[in-house]
């Protein structure tokens, strides 16, 4: 394998990673704003509950963006070093603002947010979770606006083979960002709907605070009745986005090769690169030309009409665009399926729907990745749209070592995301602490809780 | 005004508030295995954990700030140094997550401490290699990276490594120094003598070396009347040795920042004898920059923005300020 497609690899592997990280706290976060701000509005204890559990797997899932976002900053230049230089006077300034606007303000309030609150007082310390939960979501706006423009790329004029900017307003909200920023944002949200719901009803089961654990269920799920539908809606707008500006994405998405008119939704299919078809097709006729140009007989755009060099990786697009939406059509199943259960008065006891609910918990972490497949596989073989090839963006770097790098990477992941899961099991499975007044009674569960002890403690020496 | 100049010194800024921010908390990883007890080592790590995060956000800026500003050095640094960066990264990745982990670690704490030590000196050396390499300079055809995956690696740099390291280590021991009494203070009082005594012969070395191995170094700082004027680096950078000495015994406070001192003359000199190439030998800040609509954009946002930065830094650390409280490492 040669430097390029190792560097592809590696830059897919360690950015799909990281992005499991960010979904996980930008949702996350608004959550606890929202849990800390009911505390000091109704003063119920449960909401302190919930705040103090989450915000333990918000510290993980934080620690572990921080860590695999570093090494994206660098990982443009190590091995993309031509498109660094070709890009850079338009995506530069976007990049270095996110860090002066959102990795800052994280940085600096989630000390005061984790560490903090008995120095600053209740708040203070409110106002540092407020922040922290702006900061993610500004961060996501500004690398958002720098990945919406290498897929539509505007404001710009090419000077000796670097894009130079010539509108800022126009570089910032080129006409997929504000698409791409809602599909994204309310991924988030959504999925740690169902990250709440999940654990929640994996508390119910095991008959763990089970006080708290109503709560964080009922919360999460009146967010899923929202979110599903609303998100597929959005997904549909994005789509149709997509289709205006790459319609050689939504091709390889639809798995079609020739362009026509009623074209079919090919429910599965097995794309051929060589024969530039279909080997096997299972499909519902015209759907997919009344979903994309909601016309029964609406022209769908095929593969074939650019030449094969210059059409994306068809199966990995086609099969991973099918899951997102498979998982997304799951996750509004679940929703309904709970308000039915609340409606007839059976939502908290309804052990199955619990049940199903922990096996969401990686759904929309899985639909996440996969939307991410597809739009950036299905961006190929460009990385600024149609103007730059991936090959051409390729750092002077040799494939040994980039062979060694993404080895290394993998294995390092690997270890650490181990880890993460190990640790966010044991905070999962401890609980919420218990309510004040029954501290005494509970000192199994004050393990983590009350750090003291725990410093103390001569069992646990390293 | 030359704004190739003034994004210059953002940069070099950025540069400088990194290496003394996280250079104190990855000091604190070098000397994490010097430690006596496991009281000692979560005082340690409490002390740092709560900013830790944003000063090594100060690296994301550098990167992110050389990506935009000047992507000439960005495209032809960073793959030249690709090996050692790799390296720097795993490095802090191990370090980052040990925060978490190891405070909710009971059985594998220990791999954990492992983790943070290791991760810390092996991130502090890195970055130390990598000035070193920097400084050898790097081989540039019409602007692109033309030289071998290990040009980087040489006893030179490997020195720089083992000095940078030795800094942080200084650094740290000043940042305990002021958050810490007793027994673990003791400690770190000789701790910043042993690491003084270490960084200040690294950098005798390095600033003896450069100038014989560099003809246009050599020039820069003993050609003409360069010297007269420049005489006052090393005399300050011995006297500040000398102070730091007796202070490491007695004082609180100014152990730390007579370290920060040290590092920024150190810095002074190595910025000072490459300008005005930002990669030696041929690529210089001019070469390197963005079309001014960039630099103009760029400026704006900083301005607006750095400012704000600084103000809720201050307030953070303010926040934390006084001696560290056992516990204060856990949530």
């Amino acid at each position: 394998m040669d430097a390029l497609i190792l560097s592809r690899i590696q830059f897919g592997f360690t950015i799909g990673f990281h992005i499991l990280f960010p979904t996980l706290t930008i949702g996350l976060a608004m959550f606890l704003v929202f849990l800390e701000g009911l505390w000091l509005k109704t003063g119920n204890e449960q909401y302190r509950r919930l705040y103090r559990l989450w915000v333990k797997i918000f510290a993980l899932a934080f620690g572990m963006g921080v860590v695999s976002g570093i090494v994206l900053s660098y990982e443009f230049g190590t091995n993309f070093a031509e498109f660094s230089r070709a890009t850079a006077p338009v995506l530069g300034p976007l990049l270095a603002i996110e860090v002066l606007t959102a990795f800052f303000v994280e940085a600096g309030f989630i000390g005061i947010m984790l560490f903090g609150w008995e120095r600053v007082g209740n708040r203070l310390h409110f106002v540092a979770t407020v922040l922290v939960a702006l900061g993610t979501l500004n961060s996501a706006f500004w690398i958002l606006a720098a990945n919406s423009w290498m897929h539509t790329p505007a404001g710009f004029e090419m000077v000796d083979g670097q894009f130079h900017p010539a509108d800022w307003w126009a570089v910032i909200f080129n006409p997929s960002m504000p698409y791409r920023l809602a599909h994204m944002v309310t991924a988030s949200f959504l999925t740690v709907s169902f990250v709440v719901a999940g654990v929640s009803a994996y508390h119910l089961l095991r008959g763990i605070a089970t006080d708290a654990a109503r709560k964080g269920l009922s919360l999460a799920m009146w967010m899923a009745l929202v979110l599903a539908p609303a998100q597929i809606f959005i997904g549909d707008l994005h789509g149709l986005n997509v289709l205006e500006h790459q319609p050689i994405k939504v091709a390889a998405m639809e798995g079609n090769w020739e362009t026509r008119a009623g074209a079919p939704l090919l429910l599965f299919a097995w794309p051929d690169e060589v024969a530039q078809a279909n080997d096997i097709e299972i499909g519902i006729p015209h759907l997919a030309s009344l979903i994309l140009t909601h016309d029964w007989n609406g022209t769908v755009p095929g593969l074939t009409e650019v030449p094969p060099e210059d059409q994306p990786p068809v199966a990995i697009v086609f099969f991973a665009f099918r899951i997102m939406v498979g998982l997304g059509f799951i996750m509004l199943g679940l929703a309904v399926w709970g308000a039915v259960a609340r409606w007839r008065g059976r939502f908290y006891r309804s052990r199955w729907l619990q049940r199903c609910l922990v096996a969401a918990i990686p759904a929309g972490f899985i639909a996440t990745v996969m939307g991410w497949i597809t739009a950036e596989v299905g961006r190929q073989p460009y990385t600024v749209y149609g103007l730059l090839r991936t090959a051409d963006s390729l750092s002077p770097v040799a494939a040994g070592a980039v062979a060694w790098s993404l080895a290394t990477f993998v294995v390092v992941y690997a270890l650490v995301f181990a880890a993460f899961l190990f640790f966010v099991h044991r905070v999962v499975r401890n609980g919420p602490e218990p309510a004040p007044d029954k501290r005494q009674d509970a000192p199994e569960a004050m393990r983590g809780a009350r750090p003291v002890s725990a410093v103390v403690s001569p069992a646990e020496g390293d | 005004m030359d704004l190739t100049l003034v994004l210059a010194g953002v940069i070099v800024i950025a540069v400088i508030a990194y290496v003394v921010l996280d250079g104190f908390d990855l000091g604190i990883g070098v000397l994490f295995p010097f430690a006596r007890t496991t009281a000692q080592r979560d005082l340690m790590i409490g002390s740092i954990a709560p900013v830790w995060d944003g000063n090594e956000t100060w690296l994301v800026l550098a990167g992110g700030g050389l990506f935009a500003a000047f992507p000439g050095a960005y495209a032809v640094a960073l793959p030249a140094f690709y090996l050692p960066l790799m390296g720097m990264l795993f490095c802090l990745i191990f370090r980052g997550v040990a925060f978490e982990f190891r405070m909710k670690a009971t059985t594998t704490r220990w791999l954990w401490s492992t983790a943070f030590a290791a991760g810390s000196m092996g991130a502090g050396f890195l970055q130390g290699m990598l000035l070193g390499a920097l400084i050898q300079g790097v081989t540039v055809l019409d602007g692109h990276f033309a030289g071998g995956t290990f040009d980087f690696l040489s006893w030179f740099s490997v020195m720089t490594g083992l000095g940078v390291m030795a800094g942080y280590a200084l650094l740290g021991a000043g940042w305990l120094i002021i958050k810490t009494q007793g027994e673990l203070q003791a400690l770190a009082r000789q701790w910043a003598r042993i690491a003084l005594v270490a960084t200040m012969a690294a950098m005798a070395l390095v600033s003896g070396v450069t100038p014989l191995v560099h003809d246009e170094v050599a020039e820069r700082w003993f050609g003409g009347w360069n010297l007269a004027w420049l005489v006052w680096v090393p005399l300050a950078a011995a006297a500040l040795a000398v102070l730091l000495w007796r202070d490491a015994g007695v004082a609180e406070r100014r152990p730390f920042f007579t370290a920060i001192g040290l590092f920024l003359l150190g810095m002074f000199g190595i910025a000072y004898s490459l300008y005005p190439n930002i990669v030696p030998p041929s690529v210089t800040y001019w070469d390197a920059t963005v079309p001014e609509s960039t630099q103009t954009f760029l400026l704006i946002a900083i301005a607006v923005t750095l400012p704000m930065v600084l103000v809720y830094t201050v307030y953070a650390y303010r926040s934390f300020r006084g001696k560290v409280r056992p516990g204060q490492g856990y949530h």
